[in-house]
């Protein structure tokens, strides 16, 4: 609209505040409310066009990050809903392609930040199935690498309890929830060294091996969940306030889910028990005993029910990986692949240990040489292209990986569950009230990090 | 060498050290990019097929004193976009006799199809494909330029003209029952001239618990691909965002509008021809300057 089109005028006395006040444009007024001023929008809207087009978002506290719904209302009923995305799109795909695969990882796992460890773990897959070296990772770096993920799980699962708990005014599942949270990221604080944006599993296994005294506060954090995960279902489950909220809101049938393409809880609450880790496993997992929860109410209550039992299934499998951790290495044997140094603290903080750093100064010129080429330039992937899906906590996480036969990726693309998940609203939410919105789009889980990468 | 081959190489050529980091950039060329993303806007369609000028002309008349190779299996193609190394490019100087490198090209992707014997599980796959394709009055070779087999993953290069009828037989046979269409995904390769984009469309049967990939390609100068959300619903974004980073255009779609990049930005980002970075951003009347104009603190 270009802008002669536009004739402005403000509103009421607030003839010095250019953001509040009514538009005429060829759609029809457009108002911009800024707070204490409903009456004159609600009088002027009554009195011309019935059909009102109201912007909820990008940066409503309500729609998980900068989501855009765009809702068109009869009176409280969503007569339509779009969303709108992009807000947050960062070009992390075109940004990999000018580094190597190593660092790849680092872009990767900024993301989808609720669940880091599934985005570095479709990714290195990817590569690592180019590479072929799947079967080669040692036993230890995939039992850490599921102990890692089923984690992640576990805090993606627990924001997405809180925020959503939130949203409809309980606000004690969400300072439970970031608390729980909390303790999850001070585990991968104690084992990546960072709470999020780890790029902790590489191409070839994980950075470093566990630091002393993991496997104990790993053991100590179940026992805390097992104490407090009972909570969110005695507060919840049978509370009416929170299934009149949930319960038949933001329905999506199986053949819905299908025709959107919709995975993760979503579908699961149709009562489909498609889980990638049991069909098409991954990581080792057909070795794990573990279940996959479903409910077949294929509503917004029966998602928050399967979130609930998939955290639990998880404290399972987290307690299995620790019960299987041996001693061994964590990398790839392969020299060309494997990261050079193995990395140690010492005085001045986190850098190579110093035996390393010994060894290629002092010893070995040709070690040296090895790890300059490696750290700089990376080792190259053979041409091809490969497709990775994995059970990520909203649905299948894919990378398709594409080598050119470079020292970099030639493209990388994520298909991420929240992108795709995020199609499903205007399904979900036309002809439903509008508080349903917020219920529905929390069910869905989009995280819009992933969303637009 | 003009400035887009020089990007393209940059891109392209692994081991350079140039390519690395943009920020490692010689300033010459530098100076030159922004010179030329003045001149010529991302919109225009660069065609990289006329790269090869007097640079290529002059590596070929120097290949023809070399030694001829040593017998053996025949070699693959020399790959389209990388000759010599270490930026043993035109006028560089470089005397270090590295500058012959050839790198061969390897990629599946523009080889020939995948013969058979493939994985049982393939082999099954690929059987019950010409089955239905039999079903609805067509073959294997109506409908597919090449059928490949790669890292236990199967992609049925389909012809262009033909995906959304595959696309309809796919979901609907009973012995492919592909339910869900994951998503579609572009790939440019600018050296491949006439068959530039690709696009790439997982599938996902969950009755038979098994996966193919549906690869389509376009030139360039001719960015049509049929679409498929008639099909599968799901792609509708998927589609969108492919059109959004590549400009393939996908013919039949419901709304095809960019989903990512705002809806007046000029070109399409992931295109190899586009560069990183650089671009001037504007935002409430204010200009935010492409990285290599800003101003330095040294």
């Amino acid at each position: 609209m270009s802008q002669q089109d536009v004739t402005f005028t403000p509103a009421g006395d607030d003839t010095d505040d250019p953001y509040a006040g009514v538009r005429e444009t060829t759609e029809g007024p457009v108002y911009t409310v800024t707070g204490q001023d409903w009456d004159d929008v609600i009088g002027a809207a009554a009195a011309g066009e019935e059909r009102i087009v109201v912007n909820m978002g990008p940066q409503h506290p309500s729609t998980h990050g900068v989501l855009r719904l765009i809702l068109e209302l009869d009176g409280e009923n969503v007569t339509e809903a779009r969303c709108g995305i992009g807000y947050l799109h960062t070009g992390i795909e075109k940004n990999m392609e000018y580094r190597t695969w190593t660092q790849g990882v680092t872009f990767v796992t900024r993301m989808d930040y609720l669940s880091p460890f599934f985005n570095e773990a479709a990714y290195v897959l990817g590569v690592e199935k180019l590479l072929g070296i799947t079967d080669d990772i040692p036993e230890r770096a995939n039992v850490i690498r599921v102990m890692m993920m089923e984690l992640n799980r576990i805090s993606s699962h627990l924001v997405c309890i809180a925020t959503g708990g939130m949203e409809m005014g309980a606000l004690t599942m969400m300072t439970n929830g970031f608390r729980e949270r909390e303790r999850t990221l001070d585990l991968f604080e104690l084992i990546t060294g960072l709470r999020m944006n780890s790029a902790y599993i590489r191409p070839g296994g994980v950075a470093q091996d566990l630091p002393p005294g993991a496997v104990e506060s790993v053991r100590e954090y179940l026992r805390w969940m097992w104490d407090h995960i009972g909570s969110y279902e005695a507060f919840a489950n049978e509370n009416p306030v929170f299934k009149g909220r949930t319960v038949d809101v933001g329905y999506l049938d199986l053949a819905g889910c299908m025709a959107l393409g919709i995975t993760g809880p979503v579908l699961r609450s149709t009562g489909l028990p498609w889980d990638l880790r049991k069909s098409q496993p991954y990581c080792g997992y057909e070795t794990y005993d573990f279940e996959v929860p479903t409910r077949d109410t294929a509503d917004s209550y029966g998602r928050f029910r399967i979130r609930i039992d998939e955290m639990k299934e998880s404290l399972k499998i987290v307690e299995q990986c620790l019960d299987r951790l041996e001693p061994g290495p964590v990398m790839v044997g392969d020299k060309k692949i494997a990261w050079p140094a193995q990395l140690a603290i010492g005085s001045d903080g986190m850098g190579n240990s110093l035996d390393h750093i010994r060894h290629i100064m002092g010893e070995s010129m040709e070690a040296l040489i090895h790890h300059f080429k490696l750290v700089t330039e990376g080792f190259r992937v053979p041409a091809g292209e490969v497709y990775m899906p994995i059970e990520s906590p909203r649905g299948e996480l894919g990378a398709h990986v594409v080598s050119d036969g470079g020292t970099r990726p030639w493209r990388v693309h994520f298909r991420d569950p929240s992108f795709n998940n995020l199609q499903a609203v205007p399904a979900m939410c036309e002809g439903s009230m509008v508080a349903d919105v917020i219920v529905s789009v929390a069910s869905l889980d989009p995280v819009m990090g992933g969303c637009d990468r | 060498m003009s400035d887009d081959e020089k990007r393209t190489e940059a891109a392209d050529s692994a081991g350079d050290a140039q390519g690395m980091t943009s920020g490692s950039q010689h300033p010459d060329d530098v100076a030159e990019a922004a010179e030329t993303r003045a001149e010529t806007s991302p919109t225009e369609d660069q065609k990289p097929a006329e790269a090869p000028t007097e640079e290529t002309a002059a590596a070929e008349a120097e290949e023809e004193s070399l030694p001829a190779e040593p017998e053996g299996p025949a070699l693959p193609p020399e790959h389209p976009s990388r000759r010599g190394m270490f930026g043993a490019y035109d006028g560089s100087g470089d005397t270090s006799g590295y500058g012959r490198l050839v790198v061969r090209d390897t990629n599946p992707v523009r080889g020939a199809s995948t013969p058979r014997p493939w994985p049982d599980e393939l082999e099954k796959l690929g059987d019950d494909v010409t089955a239905a394709l039999q079903e609805a009055g067509s073959t294997d070779a109506d409908v597919f330029e090449k059928v490949l087999v790669d890292r236990g993953q199967i992609t049925f290069f389909v012809k262009r003209e033909k995906l959304a009828e595959v696309a309809r037989t796919f979901r609907d046979d009973p012995l492919l029952r592909f339910e869900m269409c994951m998503g579609v995904n572009g790939v440019h390769y600018p050296e491949e001239t006439g068959r530039e984009l690709h696009a790439v469309v997982q599938l996902l049967s969950i009755t038979h618990n098994r996966r193919v990939n549906l690869e389509v390609t376009c030139p360039d100068d001719d960015p049509h691909i049929p679409s498929i959300v008639h099909t599968y619903p799901s792609a509708n974004w998927h589609e969108r965002e492919t059109y959004d980073f590549f400009g393939i255009l996908f013919d039949g779609h419901p709304a095809l509008t960019r989903i990512q990049m705002p809806d007046d930005w000029p070109g399409h980002p992931q295109r190899k021809d586009y560069p990183l970075g650089g671009i001037p951003v504007e935002y409430k009347g204010a200009t935010i300057a492409p990285p290599d104009e800003r101003r330095a603190y040294n």
